[in-house]
Order: structure tokens, then sequence, then C-alpha cells
């Protein structure tokens, strides 16, 4: 139809569009080539691994967990109110996005070290973070929140605001508003911006090794253990990064109907 | 036909500058370079001798990359363009050997044991290796990978520490790092990182670490393109200059 009057794809459009896709493919297919497929069952069976993985899943859903107390009402300010400083706001929300990692860490030493700014008097109490899962969970939150709040705040852009208004002059309270109609509406929303935090947060690795260490089965999240395993077993890091590959594309087949979806209509 | 043209034009134009690109980094004013992959514990020394190499050798910049000696060690085997390596023990130079990526014997030109180091002022008291063991001290070490975990583990069995690190570090840079933030109220480095670190850390012994110091080694790089430059690397660091240097940053000398 339309395809035969616009003519065949130009080869020069084809050609570096092919080229970005096995410059994405081919590290992928390598990786899984190169994977021990015969000791992967016993690799991935091994107690540190185990531990690594178990932490990582409780540690992720924890800081979303945080992320939709805390990121909730704040998508939802941000979309809704209008407050002076909003867009500086929505600007600090996006800091963490382009925030190198390492940095993220430092920055979180330097609050919450035991001689941060927050760190130093909650060390009075007795109450240390560094070297703990709570670090693991706090450097989570702080790299994964922009994901879920920016994902949240646009899906509630996209709902109109006029169900909202309808309910007041139904008598609805704004509270009760945000509860039974504004959040129902933006479930899916919201969902997606869970999955794609929890997804963000799998994969944290520099704020969390810098902030909160290394230690197997308190720290050592899955990928600072490959990263450690790199350093003296190349094939049971392969192997642990297939499993990080795999979480990765069962999170893609998730929120395929919201993007994919939405991308071919 | 027209946007084919015009789209033609401009792959050909950013192929041109690409090209252009390269060639200004590759031939701009005849500079060779000479690339050194060192343990991350060598930063001080290697990067004194790096200068003095430059000084004496016109138009050779000397590249360092530092990080944990088996990072390096599998770089080299996965075929890097280096044309020196340096590592932290036999065990990481081994690998490097035995996959043929160096070109000679291995030179042993330096050894390092390790030591706590404290925060300055020594907030947490710790007044021995023992005190490692006590509850509400927090200390961090290197992972077993690297060769200061190694040591690291050997020392705590010797001396029949058993309470645990709170961290595992990749690399003693890390574990140092933790120390001078104050996070750990020890660490475990070697001597020549605390003398680094100054007057951040205080330094403590470490009862027999002397007894199992760990060898640095040096080789050049089998596919290094600068064979005589590397050679004449090795022989910088091998020399009274180099022991000089390696001396001055907390280094002892190559056991015989």
């Amino acid at each position: 139809m339309s395809r035969n009057r616009l003519g065949r794809p130009p080869a020069y459009l084809l050609l570096p569009a092919g080229l970005a896709v096995a410059l994405l493919l081919v590290p992928l297919a390598s990786l899984v080539a190169r994977a021990p497929f015969g000791s992967l069952l016993e690799r991935l069976a091994a107690p540190e691994v185990l531990d690594a993985l178990w932490l990582s899943l409780w540690t992720a859903t924890a800081a979303m967990l945080a992320s939709l107390v805390l990121g909730l009402p704040l998508a939802w300010l941000l979309a809704r109110v209008e407050f002076p400083g909003r867009s500086l706001v929505r600007t600090l929300v996006t800091v963490p996005l382009v925030l190198p990692p390492v940095v993220a860490g430092v920055a979180l030493l330097t609050a919450f070290g035991r001689t941060g700014v927050v760190g130093a008097p909650l060390r009075e109490l007795g109450v240390t973070i560094p070297f703990t899962s709570t670090a693991v969970v706090i450097a989570h939150t702080f790299v994964a929140l922009p994901f879920f709040v920016i994902s949240v705040e646009g899906a509630l852009r996209a709902t109109s605001q006029d169900y909202d208004e309808v309910a007041a002059v139904l008598g609805a309270r704004r509270g009760a508003i945000f509860r039974r109609v504004t959040v129902p509406l933006a479930a899916p929303g919201i969902a997606a911006g869970l999955v794609l935090g929890w997804a963000r947060s799998l994969g944290e690795f520099g704020a969390t090794i810098t902030f909160a260490g290394n230690y197997p089965g308190v720290t050592q999240t899955m990928p600072l253990a490959v990263y450690t395993l790199l350093q003296e077993d190349l094939e049971a890091a392969v192997a642990l990064s297939l499993v990080m590959l795999l979480v990765s594309v069962v999170v893609l087949a998730l929120l395929r109907e919201r993007w994919f979806g939405q991308a071919a209509r | 036909m027209r946007p084919l043209r015009a789209g033609a034009a401009a792959l050909a134009a950013a192929l041109t500058l690409t090209l252009a690109g390269c060639g200004v980094g590759a031939s701009g004013d005849d500079r060779t370079r000479l690339t050194v992959l060192a343990a991350a514990s060598l930063t001080e020394p290697f990067d004194e001798l790096a200068q003095e190499f430059e000084a004496s050798h016109d138009g050779v910049d000397v590249v360092l990359g530092y990080d944990s000696s088996s990072t390096l060690a599998a770089q080299v085997v996965e075929g890097a363009p280096a044309d020196v390596l340096a590592t932290a023990d036999a065990r990481t130079m081994r690998i490097a050997e035995e996959a043929g990526a160096t070109r000679g014997e291995p030179a042993t030109f330096a050894t390092n044991s390790l030591v706590v180091v404290v925060p300055a002022g020594n907030p947490a008291d710790v007044d021995s290796f023992a005190d490692l063991q006590r509850d509400d001290v927090t200390y961090v070490a290197c992972a077993e990978s690297a060769p200061c975990g190694t040591l690291a583990r050997d020392l705590l069995d010797r001396n029949r520490v058993t309470a645990r690190p709170r961290s595992l570090e990749v690399d003693v840079k890390a574990v140092l790092t933790k120390v001078e933030l104050d996070e750990a109220d020890a660490g475990l480095v070697y001597a020549s990182d605390a003398v680094a670190a100054g007057d951040t850390v205080e330094t403590l012994p470490v009862p027999h670490a002397s007894e199992a110091p760990n060898s640095y080694l040096v080789a050049p790089v089998q596919q290094s393109a600068e064979p005589d430059l590397a050679a004449e690397w090795v022989e910088l660091v091998l020399s009274d200059r180099g022991r000089q240097v390696l001396d001055d940053a907390g280094f002892g000398g190559p056991t015989p």
C-alpha cells in the first residue's frame, strides 16, 4: 500500500540500521555462546551465587516499595499540583539518571556515611548504614526512583484530569480522588514504573560497591558478584551474567505490551 | 535519485571525518606510546618512573593502566594492546606467562607486606592486629581474587583472627579509600599504600607479615609493538634508580 508508493528503503539507511542491530546483538549472543552450559546449573547452585541472587531480588523489591511510598506522591505532585519550583524539582528528579553511579555512591557516602551529614547524627544513635543491606536498598532507591517517578508522572499526565474534576464536583475530597480515581486510572503506568525501576535496581553496580561495599550475603548483589568473579573465574562470571540477561529478557517481556504495543500502533 | 545522492554525500562526509579523526590520533606528531599495565598498588612509584622515562625518551608517552593484577593478567591474555605487565604476585603473572602472553622470564623487582591502617586519630582505638577481632571494630580487606586478599586471609588465619571483614574490596586502593573516608575503623593494605596515604591514615604492624611478603613481577608483553622500549622500561624498574623510587614508596627489595 503506502509502502509501494514510497519505494524501497534506501541502502544508506538500511546499512547503519543493520550495524546498530549487530552492535547490540553480537555481544549478547557471544555471552550466551561463551556460557559454560555443561556446568551451568552446578555453578548457579553455589551458595554464594544463590546468596547474591536472593540479595539482589529482595533489595530491588524493597527499593521499589520505597519508590512506591515516596515516588507516587511526588509524581502526583509534579503532574497535578502547580507549585513554585516545580520545574526545579523535576530537574532534580532526573539528575540521578545522568549522574555516573560511582558519583552517586560518593554522594551517598557524604550524606549517609559514618561522618556524613545525616550519617554522623545517626551514628550517635547507634545506627551505621554503610556495609549493610540497608545501604544497598538506599543506593538502589536513589538510582531507580527517577525511573519510577518519570514513568508515573507521564502516566498521570496521559490520563485526563477531567475524571478528577468530575469526582470533585460529585463531592469527593482530594485524598479520596487520588486513591479512588487517579491511581486506578494510572495503574498500568505505575506498574510499568515499578518494573522499570526494579530492573534498574537489579543492574545497579557503581553506587552499591562505593556506598555499601562488597560482602557476600550482605551487600554483594549479582552485578558485584559478577565483577568479583571476573577477577578470577571468567566462566563463573559469564554464568552469572547469563542469569542477569535472562532477568532482563523477562522484564522486557513484561513491558512488551506497554511499550512495543504502543509503538506498533 | 536526489535524496540518495545527498545521503551518499553525507555518508561519505561522515566517513571522511571519522577517518580524519583517526588520522590525527595515530600519526599526529609521531609520538610513540608505551602502555604499561600495573597493579593498583604500584600507582605512585610507576607514575614517578613514567615521568623520568618520558624525560629521557624524546617523543615517548608512557600510558599507565592500573587495576587489580588478575584483571590486568586477563586483559593481556585476551590480547589488550599493552607493552609491559607488572603484577603484585607470582600467581597472576603466571596466568599471563602460561598463556604465552609475556616475553622472556618475568623479573621480581620488589616485595610488599600487609599493614593495618586506621583513619587519622584512630577513632576506634585499634591498638593491635588482634583488635580486629573486637565486635565494635569495622574493618575491610581485599577480596581473595586479588593478591592482597589472599595475603589478608593467610595473615588473619595465622593470627587466629576469626572476625570477618565488613566488605571485600576488589582492589587494595578501594580498601584504603574506605579507611580514608572513615567508613571503616581499619583496613588491611600494603605498606606502600600506607606510605602513599600519608597523614590521612595511621599504620599498625601485622604480626608474621614479613614472613609472607608478596613479590612484584614485571615482564614485557609478547604482542608489544615497542619491544625495545618495553625492555628499557623493565630495565628502569630493575635499576638502582627504580629501586630507590620503590623504596621511597614503601616497597621492600626483591627477596633473593
